[in-house]
């Protein structure tokens, strides 16, 4: 059977008032690719189309999705479509007024992400201070009794708090909190140099995520997401390409992940002037890599690659140059001296760039 | 708490809802960030746990219903595994 997509993440914005160095969003988030936004009508075809051609979990993510004052009404309709609908939230400014109307409206299950245990760090991560709105956000979720999950991206400055993201987690009576050791994309992978942990921090951290994952079994679930250029094997990334996830972009282009718009090998297409099921099924960027049919060796011939898909074609691109190799972050590929090269040695630690709309102009501008 | 007694009464948790999967002709549970397929017995089985019937109700209800005995164990390895990710409570 040809595969038909489960979930749909739809970054609805890219702005943000938060300005987290690692954003996974496009470099140039700012520029004109992304500018003219899909409206309330032509979200809620997109959702209707999704959910026809099999969709069933839909994000509303970002940016920033709570600056569209059309939430409510973008949740209404996902969920008179039965879709389980998740909210991803920074929670800056988030009322308890807002967060009812969209229970009201529908919405399943919020995740609020978080910077940092404290409101020092945190805040300085985000580069915007957010740390009490995001506690006060928190309490809401659970007052109005919704599922929470805390999402916390990991790296070099912070990955020393896991043992406090967890108890406060636990504390704030979340179902799960997601420590994503950060993936090299977007404007994660242009301040790599500051964000990258050591090996040996990252050692302290897993210890710390099996122990506590012993004490609270199913009372708080602790996701793990590997830190891919310290693993032997690369990720199973979106569990293959174009076989059960997409993204719809602010201004409506499609992807197979949220950070394939940067595979500039590429042509992506756009929901303004095609159905969604043609997209999935027919258009040449979800085709590309879909099945295995296209794999090089050491991919081709590797028992491995009916589990790991033969990793993430983004990172081929982006740091072996062709998106249509071998991950470099395999111990098999030709390339993985790329990736020793990045882990050689201790860095200084370097200045990181926060995501912000100047910044982003900045560096389209330069190209 | 783990696994099902017979007085034990299985509830879906609020954060997993039932759906029906127009697109692969199943029903699914749903939850955050997971889904569950689920073959007919299964989703028959969690439209029983109302919150109100035991776990031991459940089980006489669908041996009733299929003129058949014995799906004790079926029934609980079923609802156990649910239970194990969190997505089944038993309750008093």
């Amino acid at each position: 059977m040809d595969p038909k997509p489960l979930w749909l993440l739809a970054e609805l914005t890219y702005k943000c008032p938060l300005q987290c160095p690692y954003c996974s969003n496009p470099l140039d988030f700012a520029g004109p690719r992304f500018q003219r936004e899909l409206s309330t009508a032509e979200w809620c075809r997109v959702f209707v189309e999704a959910k026809a051609l099999g969709v069933l979990q839909l994000g509303l993510s970002g940016g920033e999705p709570t600056l569209r004052p059309d939430l409510e009404e973008l949740v209404r309709n996902a969920h008179g479509l039965g879709l389980y609908t998740s909210l991803i939230t920074s929670a800056y400014r988030l009322s308890k007024e807002r967060l009812a109307d969209l229970k009201a409206a529908g919405l399943d299950h919020v995740q609020i992400s978080l910077q940092g245990a404290d409101a020092n760090l945190s805040d300085e991560i985000a580069g915007t201070a957010s740390y009490r709105d995001k506690i006060a956000a928190y309490h809401y979720t659970r007052e109005l009794g919704f599922p929470l999950t805390v999402n916390v991206v990991l790296h070099r400055r912070n990955l020393h708090q896991v043992e406090a993201l967890i108890r406060l987690a636990e504390s704030l009576g979340a179902e799960r909190i997601e420590l994503a050791n950060t993936q090299f994309y977007g404007w994660a992978l242009h301040n790599r140099d500051a964000l990258m942990p050591t090996k040996a921090q990252l050692a302290a951290a897993w210890h710390v995520v099996e122990r506590e994952r012993a004490r609270l079994g199913t009372a708080l679930e602790i996701v793990w997401v590997l830190p891919d250029y310290h693993e032997q094997f690369p990720k199973p990334c979106m569990g293959g390409w174009a076989r059960a996830y997409m993204t719809v972009t602010p201004a409506g282009e499609v992807w197979p992940c949220h950070a394939a718009g940067g595979i500039t090998t590429l042509r992506f297409e756009n929901v303004r002037d095609h159905p969604l099921d043609w997209i999935w099924e027919h258009s040449e960027a979800f085709n590309r890599f879909r099945g295995d049919a296209w794999m090089p060796e050491p991919c081709r011939s590797c028992p491995r690659k009916a589990q790991d898909f033969g990793g993430c074609r983004c990172q081929a691109f982006l740091v072996a140059g062709d998106a249509g190799v071998t991950d470099p972050v395999c111990s098999l590929s030709p390339h993985r001296h790329l990736i020793d090269a990045v882990l050689a040695g201790e860095r200084e630690p370097a200045a990181w760039t926060y995501r912000a709309a100047p910044a982003s102009r900045a560096l389209a501008a330069k190209g | 708490m783990t696994p099902a007694t017979a007085a034990a009464v299985p509830r879906l948790h609020t954060k997993a809802r039932l759906q029906r999967d127009e697109v692969r002709g199943r029903e699914v549970l749903l939850y955050p960030e997971g889904l569950v397929g689920l073959n007919p017995t299964g989703a028959e089985i969690l439209g029983l746990c109302d919150g109100v019937r035991s776990f031991a109700d459940i089980v006489a209800t669908l041996e009733r219903r299929y003129d058949v005995s014995g799906l004790e164990r079926d029934v609980a390895a079923f609802l156990d595994g649910l239970a194990a990710k969190g997505l089944v409570l038993y309750g008093p």
